[in-house]
């Protein structure tokens, strides 16, 4: 099968304006994989199931990864030139940065037809909080209608052109998506009416106003 | 209740409503089947539009047993999420197991010993065996033919749970693979025992073949019922068995050749229909071909050590990077996609549920069949809800 690089020349000499690049994968497995901009990812990703000697016909995983803010070290070195003639001095700068974070849908692709695979394609998002649109490859491939969804859910990206975008393993009211990274469950979670000491402290804690007045109305007792 | 022709559930989107010439026709009635229906095996729930008993309309809801799998599996070690995987499908987890530590096995670069690759193809076909022979028992089941093919699939099924608890210490939840090998080494008895239910599940399967497929009212109720195209089943990524049925030869056990199949000699079942019964029959043919698998497996068993000397289980630790590893589990393509940041836990752990994946053609092969005839639809796709709702 082709390497991904092979496939990054044949989808630029089709798209020649498309974002696409090669994500390298350090570890012994070496599955690289593409990323591709957002504005022509179902174009290509249309382009991968139909092109001959590829026929991505067979999406099997969908997989969301939250990439919180990282902050990276940039180091830049100088050398400095020693004007007594001895040995040029070199002077470390570093500097630090937030890379933003991110969240990004990975997408696993074989052929069903030409028995090879996987090709993988990652889309990203442009941050975590409000640009979180992505396009929705389920017209390319059905199988990601419920991956899609659960992605959504649990990660809070929206694919715009799904069909049926909604919540599909947490209820419909909740409101946070709970694979992110930096989700905080809610202590009161697994709060039971039992006045066990550190349940009321829970509550306490939970219910600040309600613990206020019972604190008012204890306070005025004879 | 008479409901305009303008009424909401008509307009809405969804396959296309069958006209039916009938007095009664535009009356449609929505149906909650679940999450506690019997037939919906665990705790699933459909939402079921119906015109007079035809399905015209029909969405799943999911989630009732979700715990979030994957987050657990991002908060423990790489070793600890290994008995998790054990309850994600619960008739299978020695696959499970396996489908997991694959994927630690290529993250991290770790080889594994012969006679390990022979015992888990062994629990594998094992594993495969229990769960085609429960899953028959449980579409007869559904059809109505209540309590003779469930009880014989699980007077079998019993047999080889006996073997999984005298290897592993436990029926259900083996927890049995490692990465680099396997728990504990299978003994000469147990390999023994192993051969006497291979050698006998062949009579088995012609007694209960006997009963069942030429059975003229499971034909009636499966033949016909449910037919998946192959375009769908592709586009859909429906695989295992129901893709099988489908028309589509894709086995992963040949396509990746994955631990030490290539070995063996085995033919892949495909159907020509794609309905209810192909899916039936193509898990038959296929258990008759695991029957031939262990009895090469078994007889050609290396000796050795099962695992890996320089195999690290505590303190473990993969380099950075990621992978994505899938084998074929009964139910279809078990998937585990990690990745690793070099710290001891994943930093992603994502399970790719083969039966979750197969119901998204749910709709597509009910809609226009009777209510009861999803039941039996949903009894072929073969679902685990501790793997839809993970």
């Amino acid at each position: 099968m082709e390497t991904p690089e092979q496939i990054r020349e044949r989808l630029l000499a089709r798209f020649p304006d498309a974002a696409v690049s090669v994500v390298p994968n350090p570890g012994p497995a070496a599955q690289h994989s593409l990323l591709l901009g957002g504005p022509h990812a179902r174009l290509i990703a249309e382009f991968l199931r139909d092109l001959p000697g590829l026929r991505l016909d067979f999406c099997s995983n969908v997989s969301g990864v939250d990439w919180l803010d990282r902050e990276v070290v940039d180091v830049r070195t100088t050398s400095i030139p020693d004007p007594a003639g001895g040995p040029a001095k070199l002077i470390e700068q570093k500097t630090k940065r937030v890379q933003p974070g991110y969240l990004e849908v990975v997408y696993h692709l074989y052929s069903m037809e030409l028995r090879h695979g996987p090709v993988i394609v990652r889309l990203r998002t442009g941050n975590r909080s409000d640009n979180v649109t992505l396009p929705s490859l389920t017209p390319v491939w059905r199988s990601c209608e419920f991956q899609e969804r659960e992605v959504f859910d649990l990660f809070g990206v929206v694919f715009s052109g799904h069909p049926d975008l909604r919540r599909i393993l947490m209820w419909d009211e909740f409101r946070d998506h709970p694979m992110r990274k930096d989700y905080v469950e809610p202590d009161d979670y697994e709060w039971e009416p039992t006045p066990h000491g550190d349940v009321l402290e829970k509550a306490k804690r939970h219910y600040p106003a309600a613990a206020q007045a019972q604190a008012a109305q204890e306070g005025h007792k004879p | 209740v008479s409901v305009s022709d303008s009424s909401p559930l008509e307009s809405a989107p969804g396959p296309q409503v069958r006209a039916v010439q009938d007095p009664f026709h535009g009356d449609l009635l929505e149906v909650s089947m679940g999450p506690h229906h019997p037939s919906t095996h665990g705790v699933f729930r459909m939402n079921v539009t119906l015109d007079g008993e035809t399905v015209v309309r029909l969405k799943p809801v999911f989630g009732y047993l979700h715990r979030n799998h994957e987050k657990i599996g991002e908060g423990t070690s790489y070793l600890g999420s290994m008995p998790y995987t054990d309850r994600l499908d619960y008739l299978c987890s020695m696959t499970n197991n396996w489908a997991y530590a694959l994927a630690v096995e290529r993250l991290a670069g770790q080889a594994v010993p012969e006679r390990a690759e022979y015992l888990r193809v062994i629990l594998a076909e094992l594993t495969r065996l229990l769960n085609h022979t429960c899953l028959a028992g449980f579409l007869l089941q559904d059809c109505g033919a209540s309590g003779t093919p469930l009880m014989y699939a699980f007077r079998e099924r019993e047999k080889i749970l006996d073997l999984f608890e005298s290897l592993s210490g436990s029926r259900m939840m083996c927890n049995f693979q490692r990465f680099g090998g396997c728990r504990t080494d299978a003994s000469p008895e147990w390999l023994a025992a192993a051969r006497a239910l291979t050698d006998g599940y062949g009579a088995f399967l012609d007694e209960y073949e006997e009963l069942l497929t030429g059975n003229e009212i499971l034909m009636a109720r499966t033949q016909g019922i449910g037919r998946l195209p192959a375009k769908l089943a592709v586009s859909a990524g429906v695989t295992g068995p129901m893709l099988r049925a489908a028309g589509v030869g894709y086995d992963l056990r040949k396509v990746d050749g994955y631990g030490v199949y290539p070995r063996f000699g085995f033919r892949v079942p495909v159907g020509e229909h794609g309905d209810t019964y192909d899916r039936y029959m193509v898990r038959i043919l296929e258990m008759r071909e695991s029957i031939g698998i262990l009895q090469q497996a078994l007889g050609s068993i290396p000796q050795g050590p099962v695992t890996d000397p320089k195999a690290r289980l505590r303190g473990f630790r993969a380099k950075p990077g990621e992978v994505y590893s899938r084998i074929e589990g009964p139910k279809g393509e078990i998937g585990f996609f990690l990745v690793s940041d070099g710290s001891p836990n994943p930093y992603r752990y994502r399970v790719r549920p083969p039966s979750f994946i197969n119901l998204t053609v749910l709709e597509d092969l009910c809609v226009g069949h009777s209510i009861a005839d999803t039941v039996v639809i949903l009894g072929s796709i073969d679902i685990v809800l501790g793997e839809v709702d993970r």
